[in-house]
């Protein structure tokens, strides 16, 4: 596993969004990041896949600003993660976690207009703008009919559109994704991806999205990262990524590589 | 109340958001139903007032409204209000419909040093204030202060240590509660007693004019950090990816709910119910945004409050029932109605 070169051919789309350098991070001794190195264009539509504990959602957590004592650097368009004011960071960047536990019986509305606060100047009320941003983003989550409905009472996939619409509210540039989908079933994780796609191909958003599910990512994403063990192991366009070797060596699992009869990339299916 | 609250709006397709005139739409009716009560208020009790006497300088009538019945009545409205939101905040910071002003042991802590005046025989007025609220609010700046950096020394202010830290506190200070209650005469056991029931039984305008900064300038505070309220509500991680300073919000939220909650009841005593039924109600008519819950429960706590004071001091007049006594009945069966609610129930 170490003899054999990686591959590595990022297909990045654009000119550098994110640029990181040897990042490290651990909790409390634990290394859970070993000196990563990667950059991220813009427009680029990025899974990370990796087994459970590979620190891919450390990953994404350390891009959206949420966790801050990392060593190495990390530079959004040039400037240090760091030194980027939260509010001036949630402007153009937008995280959807796994999944969103309210407590208090927030309509699907009220949420999508919070992703307006970092926009907003001090002042009690929501703009006219405001609105338009909300309902723009409802729209593309078709999540309209649900803005009067309590985020507790509504399923699953819903709340997820939700969530969804309630980031792109912000306006961002760049959407990380938590494995949004995992606890949606097919037919919503399609769904929600197909959504996200549109916004990669239509509004050039950076998308990087972190899953489990190969399959998935392969369908949607222009470039994978292969994360295991606190560390990248692959990267490059799902095909070159997506093969026996690699993935035996991602998930410690026999696979087999099918070609997709539509020619969007190729399944695997596990054999051991 | 009832018409009150079918006056409120409903959300409506195609419009959402809060303008200013949803804004007057949810909380107006929470400041009229507050100037009603204020209003009406000091003309019940076991003396009927009459316009004319009231007028008239030096009658009884007008000692009566301005000297007994205006400053219980202001000061009750005073400690209403901060109360509810007090809860507001706590119910928001811990993420926990059921926090109360009190969860976080400001009760044991004023309490602690409100019976250790007692004990000490302080029972004195110095400058308008009496010396046992004097040590009723250093009691609850010592266990704000102690529950915060308790907290704080795992690092940011993380909500299950806060509670945690709260929660412990709460036993130790009620055991030495417990201990000086023990150690004291017969007469001081019952001052304590009484002082730890809660009750609005003040004299003069001093316990009011002492407050009334302290209050505002915390609900005003807090109505201007509304929005970023909604954010620590929704979720830490939501509120940090959407730009707010999330300890720093914390941190103001703990520190202005607390002070609230320690400058009343350093003068009232501990008043149970008020920050837990209030929020709640106003939360099932009006919905859980923060910019309406804040300003609409300081009105209508200070209008609950009032209320139930006045049918502590007239109900079995002329003996008077601590309106700790009455909140608690009030509040004690909406408790239960809330912990058996179905749920998916609105709030």
């Amino acid at each position: 596993m170490v003899n054999r070169q990686p591959v590595y051919n990022p297909t990045m789309t654009g000119a550098p969004v994110y640029r990181i350098e040897d990042l490290r991070f651990g909790y409390s001794h634990t290394p859970v990041l070993k000196g990563i190195s990667a950059a991220i264009g813009l427009g680029d539509f990025v899974a990370l896949v990796g087994p459970n504990g590979a620190g891919k959602s450390t990953f994404l957590k350390i891009l959206a600003g949420l966790i801050r004592r990392y060593t190495g650097s990390v530079e959004f368009h040039g400037v240090p993660l760091g030194k980027i004011h939260s509010r001036d960071l949630a402007r153009r960047v937008a995280f959807v976690p796994q999944e969103t536990h309210m407590v208090f019986p927030f309509t699907a509305s009220q949420l999508v207009l919070m992703g307006r606060a970092p926009h907003q100047a001090a002042g009690l009320f929501d703009t006219s703008v405001d609105l338009e941003h909300a309902d723009e983003a409802m729209r593309l989550t078709d999540t309209l009919e649900l803005a009067n409905k309590p985020f507790t009472q509504l399923s699953g996939g819903e709340r997820q559109r939700v969530v969804l619409a309630s980031a792109l509210a912000q306006d961002p540039q760049v959407l990380l994704l938590d494995e949004p989908t995992v606890y949606l079933d097919l037919k919503h994780q399609i769904h929600f991806y197909d959504i996200v796609e549109r916004l990669n191909v239509e509004k050039q958003m950076t998308i990087v999205s972190v899953t489990h599910d190969v399959n998935l990512a392969a369908r949607y994403a222009r470039r994978m990262m292969a994360v295991r063990d606190g560390a990248f192991v692959a990267d490059g366009n799902p095909e070159s990524v997506m093969t026996p070797e690699h993935l035996y060596e991602i998930f410690e699992v026999d696979v087999a590589v099918l070609k997709r009869p539509d020619g969007r990339g190729n399944y695997i299916i596990p054999t051991s | 109340m009832a018409a009150a609250i079918t006056s409120f709006p409903r959300h409506r397709t195609g419009e959402s958001g809060l303008s200013p005139r949803r804004f007057i739409a949810a909380v107006g009716p929470c400041v009229l139903i507050f100037a009603a009560v204020l209003l009406i208020a000091p003309l019940v009790g076991d003396k009927g007032l009459s316009l004319r006497g009231v007028l008239s300088a030096g009658s009884t009538d007008r000692d009566i409204l301005m000297l007994v019945r205006l400053p219980r009545i202001l000061f009750g409205a005073l400690v209403g209000g901060a109360l509810a939101v007090a809860g507001v905040l706590f119910q928001a910071l811990l993420r926990n419909s059921l926090a109360t002003p009190f969860t976080l042991g400001i009760s044991s802590g004023s309490s602690l040093g409100a019976v250790i005046a007692i004990w000490l025989g302080l029972d004195i007025v110095f400058l308008g204030i009496p010396m046992i609220s004097v040590f009723a609010f250093a009691g609850a700046l010592l266990t704000i202060l102690l529950v915060f950096f308790i907290a704080r020394s795992s690092g940011g202010l993380p909500t299950f240590t806060l509670l945690l830290a709260g929660v412990t506190l709460n036993f130790v200070f009620g055991a030495l509660v417990l201990f000086f209650h023990y150690a004291s005469n017969f007469g001081q056991s019952s001052m304590m007693t009484t002082w730890m029931m809660g009750n609005l039984n003040i004299v003069g305008y001093s316990p009011w004019s002492r407050t009334v900064p302290i209050v505002l300038l915390a609900v005003a505070v807090m109505i201007a950090l509304s929005p970023k309220l909604n954010l620590i509500a929704a979720g830490e991680d939501w509120a940090s990816t959407r730009g707010a300073n999330v300890h720093r919000l914390k941190t103001v939220s703990y520190f202005m709910g607390s002070v609230l909650t320690g400058a009343v009841t350093a003068f009232s005593g501990p008043i149970g119910f008020v920050g837990l039924v209030v929020p709640h109600s106003l939360r099932m008519v009006a919905g859980p945004d923060h910019r309406i819950l804040v300003p609409g429960s300081f009105f209508l706590g200070g209008a609950f409050l009032v209320m139930c004071d006045t049918a502590a001091r007239t109900l079995l007049s002329p003996t008077e029932i601590p309106v700790g006594v009455i909140t608690a009945l009030l509040g004690g069966p909406f408790f239960i109605m809330l912990l058996k609610r179905k749920p998916g129930e609105l709030w």
